[in-house]
């Protein structure tokens, strides 16, 4: 396939992803303010601007921290060239240039989820329907992703499209772990309190583990089984190791595809090595924020080598 | 239930309300059809259509939203017997033109005989210097050509206008039948129709044996677009898909052993045969147009050398003139020694003083076009024109005579449109779609019925307000 056409197909779906994740995150932030107290709201609003890496651009478009503004600007605002609303866009646009590498049923699940959101978006969010939004915002992606999997020849299209959806997942979930890494830290004063169980929860709210966590952990809640949770536990789709497996999976389809292994093999092999044989001690000895930092690199550096690897630019 | 304008021919009912012969079937299915249930199917087909994305940008306007060209649902049908008479003119027609073009760029018999004046051509910005002397792989010119044609009378068919250069509207062809066949299921059980899917196959197929002859068995066919701005940016890669070929831009391709070759995920790869959706001038930065974005520097040497195909061939463009049409009598003659079988539409060559005298003593009367025009602008319509429009059209034609042909307006047929009040007729007009290759013409049955969906309108350019509608050739 055409190295240009692999470059939309990848970018399509990290958009998809990140518009999805975005959604999460502002879910579980809507969830918090409802739940704590003003200043609480603050700090969570806050947090989830840092996360998506708009808070100084929030905060040249608004003084205050209310809801409806940062939800305003978080989704369809035109001061905001990262807004949901053009994160659809982008990943539409890319539909439109590999459509002939895409099934119909992927290109229509995208084109019909554009056309319904750019509708819901088209004024100002009311409060009373953010979750009825962002539950669509979710649902257009789950639809993509669904008729990608339901239609798509596993051949290179099929590839592209999952390192593209793992390579952000990755991002966006070290990303959240990393705004909140030190509500993870193993600290005495604050186990058992209330204030930090519900913080918990929000945290595996915004990456839709709570229910999972839960079962897995018989309604135990530390901070411990959660970072290792969310890093390490290779059966829920969310975590930092599914994704890595997922990309390497990926990656070495398309190595045999291909009868060659490309850079981006290698960078995969030493990204592996943060993870393979580490327990969730060992991350908290190097450092949580450390750790993430690193994480975030090397998915950086693997972009990269895949940009570089399947010919994505002239 | 409706009768028609007695001037015109109504192609569904006869001036006393009764239906022709080609509509019985369909005619009889709608009354068994709920009025109510016929309006709510008429939003339906938009919905259809926005889902599908097959929408025009328009240029010029980034905020503007993406256009749906409307669609009607009532189909323009032929009768088997119709259609075997009209593509044998077609296939005789593009017959002709293949061999024009050729005979253009090389010996030009047509111009020594006498037959053509040379400044048809020579003033001609579609004809290009780099064509001379050279023959294009498989000795094809126009690998695709759409022939409009108008009607006026049970028998009488014309051809209105030759697009040899890129024709479009073919993936509305294709989708307008699919649109039709989701919602009117039962119909095409009760009416046999003559398929129109399999196009895009035989495409693939008329292009793979125009393919260089070093291509080997499979060639590597690409289709070229501008990209995702250009207004039938879904037609490209719409015919991609359904070829199971690339869609590819210019930064996409290089030259690399002679070759042109596209950039894939594992490094520069043939290709044999391009149907380009580009214009010849921003084909090759190094030949034409110098500053242009959209092409492939030196893919002309490689034509030249026969190391590609490219469809259609550089300098087509030359037979979309409207001067050159009002010879294209002449020109079937010439090279087939046949009468032709279609009829142009009578046309005044305004750079003939003669003419020239009769189309300005008779403006009001006449629909007067620009000779390299297309789309529909650039044209006087006498009868639905004001004085002042008149008298403006009258000093640009009187400056620059040679840059103007002239046709009695047409009482052109009309085909029922769905409205609100029930069926009204429309005046239509029919582009079937062409394929040339060394194996022979190859006609979809079928094509683009434009319509105009104004009352009275004779404009069925979608740029101006028209729409389309299925069209059928019935299986009798």
């Amino acid at each position: 396939m055409l190295g240009r056409v692999a470059h939309s197909i990848f970018w399509m779906y990290r958009y998809l992803e990140r518009a999805e994740n975005t959604a999460r995150l502002l879910a579980a932030g809507q969830r918090m303010t409802l739940t704590r107290g003003s200043d609480m709201a603050v700090e969570e609003w806050r947090s989830v601007l840092t996360t998506l890496g708009l808070r100084a651009a929030y905060e040249d478009n608004y003084d205050d921290y209310q809801s409806a503004h940062v939800c305003d600007f978080v989704l369809r605002s035109k001061d905001n060239p990262e807004s949901v609303l053009s994160m659809l866009e982008r990943a539409r646009t890319n539909a439109r240039i590999s459509r002939s590498a895409i099934t119909t049923e992927v290109w229509e699940a995208i084109n019909e989820g554009w056309m319904s959101i750019c509708d819901q978006l088209a004024r100002p969010v009311r409060e009373t329907n953010l979750n009825q939004v962002l539950g669509a915002i979710r649902r257009e992606s789950t639809l993509a992703r669904g008729a990608t999997h339901g239609s798509m020849l596993r051949g290179e299209a099929y590839h592209f499209a999952r390192l593209g959806t793992f390579l952000e997942r990755a991002d966006n979930v070290a990303r959240i772990l990393d705004v909140k890494y030190y509500l993870l830290l193993p600290s005495l004063s604050y186990v058992g309190t209330a204030l930090d169980t519900t913080q918990w929860d929000n945290v595996l709210r915004s990456l839709s583990a709570e229910r999972a966590f839960q079962w897995l952990n018989s309604g135990r809640m530390d901070s411990r089984s959660i970072a290792d949770f969310l890093i390490f536990d290779d059966s829920f789709p969310r975590s930092l190791a599914y994704s890595y497996t997922a990309l390497r999976e990926a990656l070495a389809e398309l190595a045999q595809l291909h009868g060659e292994e490309g850079s981006a093999c290698e960078e995969m092999r030493l990204a592996d090595l943060r993870l393979t044989g580490k327990s969730v001690e060992d991350i908290f000895d190097q450092g949580l924020h450390q750790f993430l930092l690193e994480f975030i690199n090397s998915n950086q550096s693997l972009a990269k080598a895949i940009t570089e690897d399947y010919r994505f630019v002239a | 239930m409706t009768s028609s304008d007695p001037t015109n021919f109504d192609e569904m009912h006869t001036p006393d309300g009764g239906v022709r012969e080609a509509y019985e079937g369909y005619d009889g299915w709608l009354g068994e059809q709920d009025g109510r249930w016929m309006r709510s199917k008429a939003s339906e087909a938009e919905s259809f259509f926005r889902k599908t994305g097959i929408t025009f940008n328009v240029y010029g306007d980034e905020d503007a939203e993406e256009r749906l060209i409307p669609f009607d649902m009532v189909p323009r049908i032929i009768t088997g017997n119709e259609w075997r008479r009209l593509s044998k003119g077609i296939e005789q027609r593009v017959r002709a033109l293949n061999a024009f073009m050729h005979d253009l760029y090389h010996r030009q018999e047509i111009i020594r005989s006498g037959r053509l004046p040379e400044r048809l051509f020579r003033n001609n910005a579609a004809w290009l210097p780099e064509m001379v002397g050279f023959t294009p792989p498989g000795g094809v010119y126009t690998h695709i050509v759409g022939i409009d044609l108008v009607r006026t009378g049970p028998d009488e068919f014309m051809v209105l206008e030759d697009n040899a250069r890129t024709p479009s509207g073919v993936s509305y062809m294709l989708e307008n039948r699919e649109t039709m066949m989701a919602m009117f299921p039962e119909l095409f059980s009760k009416v046999k129709v003559r398929p129109v899917s399999d196009y895009p196959r035989r495409l693939a197929k008329s292009l793979a044996a125009c393919a260089p002859e070093g291509a080997g068995p499979n060639p590597t066919i690409a289709v070229m677009t501008p990209g995702i701005f250009n207004s039938a940016y879904f037609e490209h890669a719409f015919l991609a898909d359904q070829m199971g070929a690339q869609l590819v831009e210019g930064s996409d391709l290089q030259i690399i052993d002679g070759k042109v070759q596209m950039r894939t995920t594992v490094g520069f790869k043939p290709i044999d045969v391009i149907y380009r959706r580009i214009d010849d001038e921003y084909l090759d930065p190094l030949t034409f147009s110098p500053d242009s974005m959209l092409g492939v520097p030196g893919i002309m040497d490689v034509y030249r050398a026969g190391n590609i195909t490219i469809a259609n061939a550089p300098g087509t463009g030359v037979a979309d003139d409207k001067a050159i049409y009002s010879f294209m009598p002449e020109i079937v003659e010439f090279y087939t020694g046949e009468k032709p079988l279609l009829p142009n539409v009578e046309t005044y060559r305004c750079a003939d003083p003669d003419s020239l005298k009769y189309v300005l003593d008779n403006l009001a009367e006449l629909v007067v076009k620009e000779v390299h025009g297309s789309g529909g602008y650039g044209m006087l319509i006498g009868p639905t024109s004001s004085h002042r429009e008149i008298a403006k059209f009258r000093a640009k034609l009187e400056a620059d005579p040679e840059n103007y042909i002239a046709q009695p307006t047409l009482s052109l047929s009309t085909c029922p449109i769905f409205t609100r009040a029930g069926l009204a007729p429309r005046h239509v007009d029919l582009r079937p779609f062409v394929l040339s290759s060394p194996n022979g013409i190859d006609i979809t049955p079928g094509g683009l019925t434009r319509v105009a969906l104004k009352k009275g309108s004779l404009v069925v350019n979608s740029s101006q307000g028209g729409g389309t509608k299925d069209s059928w050739v019935l299986d009798d």
